[in-house]
């Protein structure tokens, strides 16, 4: 079947077989592999991206459902070379080790920004509630997202999924790490 | 893992998408939100020969009032059950049960219609369903017909959906006022209900008026607990009252044993969650 997707600003048509997952068509035919594949059971949150605005674990949406539609990954966050202010701040907080869960959880974070600009802890556990991470612990994640947080403009988000302006000008969070 | 080869069609009717799968024969499946579906395919659990897939029928989506009723659209996102102004002032049981179920990015796919045509024992949405006194409205090659949840849900996983039928909808009566909850007992974040309660309750000054309980897991379909709603009636909405009503609340159920519970553990969780619910109903 022929589609035609914009994955982070660019329109794609392609042909897929109907079985195949977003994620698969994302990383395969794309070429955008820093969305990654956790699990086989829609429980990891790994392969999370946005799928007009909202996100969705992609490997539990087939491509052929995403005609039409725009889809943004980790690899469409930065600008001119800046990272998004959620990027940003998973790197000051020391919020991934291995980093395989990291694509998610800040694609999951953007979206929970979105709906709660200002999360409190219980609510960030709670907006991540659909991603697995078998190395941090979770602390410096939800340091992480409280963080970028206090950093992002009010409303930025997958809709906005722009970097604030002044995100690049201000000085590391001075938060340190369990892990560390 | 990726899914056996199917067909695809996304009709934008309803119509269409029961000509759809007559068409398809009796391998075919409806794909809703694919929460369930798609990982049951990757696994390959099941491998359907072709996919209806109910996304692009916008009359398929939405809440509207029916004058004494909510009528929900089957592909209503969780997402959107949990914002519905409609949901939150006349079914907030709805909304409080949803509120519970897997985690935002399934809540952003996943629909009511697709939980309560799944009907997974352990699905948060078939309670609350049961107690509100919903009726699903059917369509098939012969029309459209309508079925309380009472007689929905027939065994796990099964429903009185026939092969060739499509959820439409959901008519739900109206709940005005209603103090609900629904408190839901699970090991760890995401993870399925062991048991959960359903509760709503109107209020008449300090009088328990009406009450509806629903139970989720506690059999292979959600049951009532009427027992506890008889018990409510009338009382003084008072914690000793809430107390001595939920001690009913296991009366008359079957519950499956599995890995997280037994069948005495199971009960006793009924019994504990129900007061919880109705307390917290009150308290909400
Ligand atoms: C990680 C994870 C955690 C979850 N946790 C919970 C939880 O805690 N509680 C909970 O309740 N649910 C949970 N779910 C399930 C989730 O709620 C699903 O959205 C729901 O069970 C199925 O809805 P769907 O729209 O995705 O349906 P689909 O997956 O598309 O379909 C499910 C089944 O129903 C049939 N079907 C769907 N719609 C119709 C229709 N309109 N007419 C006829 N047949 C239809 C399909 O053919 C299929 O057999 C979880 C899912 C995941 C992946
Ligand atoms: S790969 Fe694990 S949820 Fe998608
Ligand atoms: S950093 Fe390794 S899984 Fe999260």
């Amino acid at each position: 079947m022929r589609i035609t997707v914009t994955v982070d600003g660019t329109t794609y048509t392609d042909d897929v077989e109907p079985r195949t997952l977003l994620v698969h068509y994302l990383r395969e035919q794309v070429g955008k592999v820093g969305t990654v594949v956790g699990c086989d059971t829609s429980n990891c949150g790994a392969c999370t991206v946005h799928l007009d605005g909202h996100s969705v674990k992609s490997c539990s949406v087939l491509a052929v459902q995403a005609d039409g539609c725009e889809v943004t990954t980790i690899e469409g966050l930065a600008r001119d070379g800046q990272l998004h202010p959620v990027q940003q701040a998973f790197h000051d907080n020391h919020a991934l080790q291995c980093g395989f869960c990291t694509p998610g959880m800040i694609m999951q974070s953007i979206d929970l920004l979105a709906d709660n600009p200002s999360p409190d802890e219980q609510a960030v556990r709670e907006g991540l509630e659909g991603n697995l991470c078998r190395c941090t612990g979770y602390q410096n994640i939800v340091r992480a997202v409280r963080d970028a947080a206090d950093h992002m403009r009010p409303g930025a988000g997958p809709e906005a999924e722009r970097v604030a302006g002044d995100a690049g000008s201000r000085a590391a969070s001075s938060v340190g790490g369990g892990g560390e | 893992m990726i899914p056996a080869p199917f067909d695809y069609v996304a009709p934008s009717t309803v119509d269409d998408a029961v000509r759809a799968l007559a068409e398809a024969g009796e391998d075919a499946k409806i794909i809703a939100g694919g929460q369930s579906l798609l990982p049951v395919l990757r696994m390959r659990l099941a491998a359907p020969t072709s996919l209806i897939d109910l996304n692009r029928i916008p009359e398929l989506r939405g809440v509207r009032d029916d004058g004494d009723a909510l009528v929900i659209g089957s592909m209503t996102t969780h997402y959107d059950v949990q914002r519905d102004p409609l949901i939150a002032e006349h079914a907030a049981l709805l909304a409080k049960a949803t509120d519970t179920v897997a985690d935002p990015q399934v809540r952003h796919r996943g629909t009511f219609g697709g939980s309560i045509a799944h009907a997974d024992p352990a699905g948060d949405l078939l309670a609350p369903a049961l107690a509100l006194d919903t009726e699903m409205v059917v369509a098939g090659p012969d029309g459209r017909r309508t079925v309380p949840a009472a007689d929905f849900f027939e065994d796990f996983f099964t429903t009185a959906l026939r092969p060739d039928e499509i959820l439409v909808e959901v008519r739900v009566p109206k709940h005005t006022g209603w103090h609900a909850h629904y408190e839901k007992f699970n090991r760890v974040a995401q993870a399925w209900s062991m048991v959960a309660v359903a509760a709503t309750v109107r209020t008449d000054g300090g009088t328990i008026a009406e009450a509806r309980v629903g139970l989720t897991n506690m059999s292979s379909v959600p049951v009532r607990a009427r027992a506890v709603e008889e018990a409510l009636v009338g009382r003084p909405a008072t914690a000793e009252s809430i107390r001595a009503a939920a001690e009913h609340a296991a009366e008359g159920t079957n519950p499956t044993v599995d890995g997280n519970a037994d069948v005495e553990y199971r009960q006793h969780l009924a019994r504990v969650l129900t007061g919880r619910a109705i307390q917290a109903a009150m308290a909400g």
